[in-house]
C-alpha cells in the first residue's frame, strides 16, 4: 500500500476507534432508572473480557498447545492475583519455554 | 446574597486539591496498566514493521488509535492490500464494544461532567482503563480518569516504538511467544474479579461460552471476531441483569 492511502486508513482506523468511545458518554448524561440495565452494564467489563479472551488466546501466539499452556500459566498467576505485569510476562515465558520444549 | 454562590479562595483550591489527589490516584493505577501493555505494543510495533510499514507510522497509529484489537485488526489488513472500506468496517466492528463501555462509564461519572471533558476522557477508553475504572468505588473524575489514562498511553506508544525498532533483532520464536501478551492481561482483570464475585464469574463463564459457540459451532462459525465478542457481551450481561440484579446502593 502506498504511504499516503495507508495514512489515509490510519485516520479512519482513529475516527471509528474514537466514535465508539465518546458518542454513548458525551450524549448520554442522565443515570438510566432502569434496574435491568443498570446492572446489564455493571456487567459489561467480565463478558468483554471473557469473550475476549476465548477462544481468541488459543491462537495468539501461532501453536495451539502452546498457547492452551500460556493460559493456564496466565490463570494460575492470576489467581493468585499477581498483577497485569507479572501475569504477561510469566504467560510469555511459558509459552517460549513450551515452544522451546516442544519442538 | 450574590457573593454566596461564588466559591472562596480556599473552596477552589480544596476542588483543586482533590482534583489533583485523584489524578494521582488514577496515576497510581495506570502503572501496571502501562508495564502490561509493553509487551502487547512490542508486539505490534513488531508485526507492523515486518509488515513493511515505517516505524515512524506504527508509532503513529498508536498514537492515535491507542487500541488493541482494533488496530491489530486494521494494520493487518493495510499489510494485505485490503480496501480502505475494509480497513475501516473492520476496525469500526471490533471497535464497537467501547460504545457498551462508553455507555457503562456515563453511569459512573458525574452528570454534571462538561461536555468537552467528556470528549477528552473518551479517548482514553481501553479495555484495561475501563476494566480499573469500572471496579473503581464511587463516581469517576476527569483527574482520576486522566490520570488513570496517562501512564497506559505513553507505554503503548513506546512499546510501540521498541517493538518496531528492535524487529530484526529479536529471535522468531520470543516474538511469537509475546502475542499472548495481551490476552494474559484480559486474565489478570477478569479472574480476580470472578473469585470474589459469583455474578462475574458467571458472566465471564457466559461469554466465554457463547464466543467459543460463535467460533466452533456449525453456522455460527462464519461471525467474524468484532461481531462475537459484542454478541457474546450483550447476551453474557443481559444474563448476569437477569439472575444477579444489583441493588441501587451496590451499582453507585
Amino acid at each position: 500500500m502506498k504511504l499516503s492511502n495507508t495514512l489515509i486508513a490510519v485516520f479512519l482506523m482513529a475516527v471509528v476507534t474514537y466514535m465508539p468511545r465518546v458518542l454513548p458518554i458525551a450524549v448520554f448524561k442522565k443515570k438510566l432508572k432502569s434496574r435491568f440495565l443498570r446492572s446489564f452494564l455493571f456487567y459489561v467489563p467480565y463478558a468483554v473480557l471473557g469473550a475476549m479472551t476465548f477462544p481468541g488466546i488459543l491462537y495468539s501466539t501461532g501453536n495451539i498447545y502452546s498457547s492452551a499452556i500460556g493460559m493456564g500459566a496466565a490463570l494460575i498467576l492470576a489467581y493468585f492475583e499477581q498483577g497485569l505485569m507479572k501475569v504477561a510476562i510469566g504467560a510469555i515465558l511459558t509459552v517460549y519455554i513450551s515452544v522451546t520444549l516442544l519442538k | 446574597m450574590k457573593s454566596l454562590n461564588v466559591p472562596t479562595h480556599r473552596q477552589t483550591t480544596a476542588v483543586k486539591k482533590r482534583g489533583s489527589a485523584d489524578f494521582f490516584h488514577g496515576l497510581r493505577q495506570g502503572i501496571p496498566i502501562a508495564l502490561g501493555y509493553i509487551p502487547v505494543s512490542f508486539t505490534f510495533g513488531l508485526m507492523a514493521v515486518n509488515g513493511g510499514i515505517p516505524v515512524w507510522t506504527a508509532i503513529l497509529i498508536s498514537l492515535s488509535n491507542l487500541t488493541s484489537a482494533g488496530q491489530f485488526a486494521g494494520t493487518n489488513l493495510i499489510i494485505a492490500n485490503a480496501s480502505l472500506l475494509e480497513i475501516t468496517l473492520t476496525t469500526f466492528v471490533v471497535n464497537i464494544r467501547y460504545m457498551l463501555m462508553s455507555l457503562s462509564l456515563s453511569q459512573k461519572v458525574a452528570p454534571q461532567m462538561a461536555f468537552l471533558k467528556r470528549c477528552i476522557m473518551a479517548f482514553g477508553i481501553t479495555d484495561e482503563t475501563f476494566a480499573i475504572a469500572s471496579l473503581e468505588k464511587g463516581e469517576i473524575t476527569f483527574g482520576y480518569f486522566l490520570g488513570l489514562v496517562t501512564c497506559p498511553y505513553w507505554g503503548w506508544a513506546l512499546g510501540t516504538a521498541l517493538g518496531a525498532l528492535t524487529s530484526s533483532v529479536l529471535p522468531r520464536t520470543i516474538q511469537s511467544s509475546m502475542g499472548i501478551a495481551l490476552y494474559a492481561m484480559f486474565i489478570a482483570l477478569v479472574v480476580p474479579a470472578a473469585k470474589k464475585s459469583r455474578a462475574a464469574f458467571v458472566v465471564a463463564i457466559t461469554a466465554i461460552f457463547i464466543s467459543s459457540l460463535f467460533h466452533w459451532a456449525p453456522y455460527f462459525a462464519r461471525t467474524s471476531g468484532g461481531w462475537s465478542i459484542i454478541f457474546a457481551t450483550i447476551i453474557a450481561s443481559a444474563v448476569g441483569a437477569f439472575f444477579y440484579p444489583r441493588g441501587d446502593d451496590e451499582i453507585e
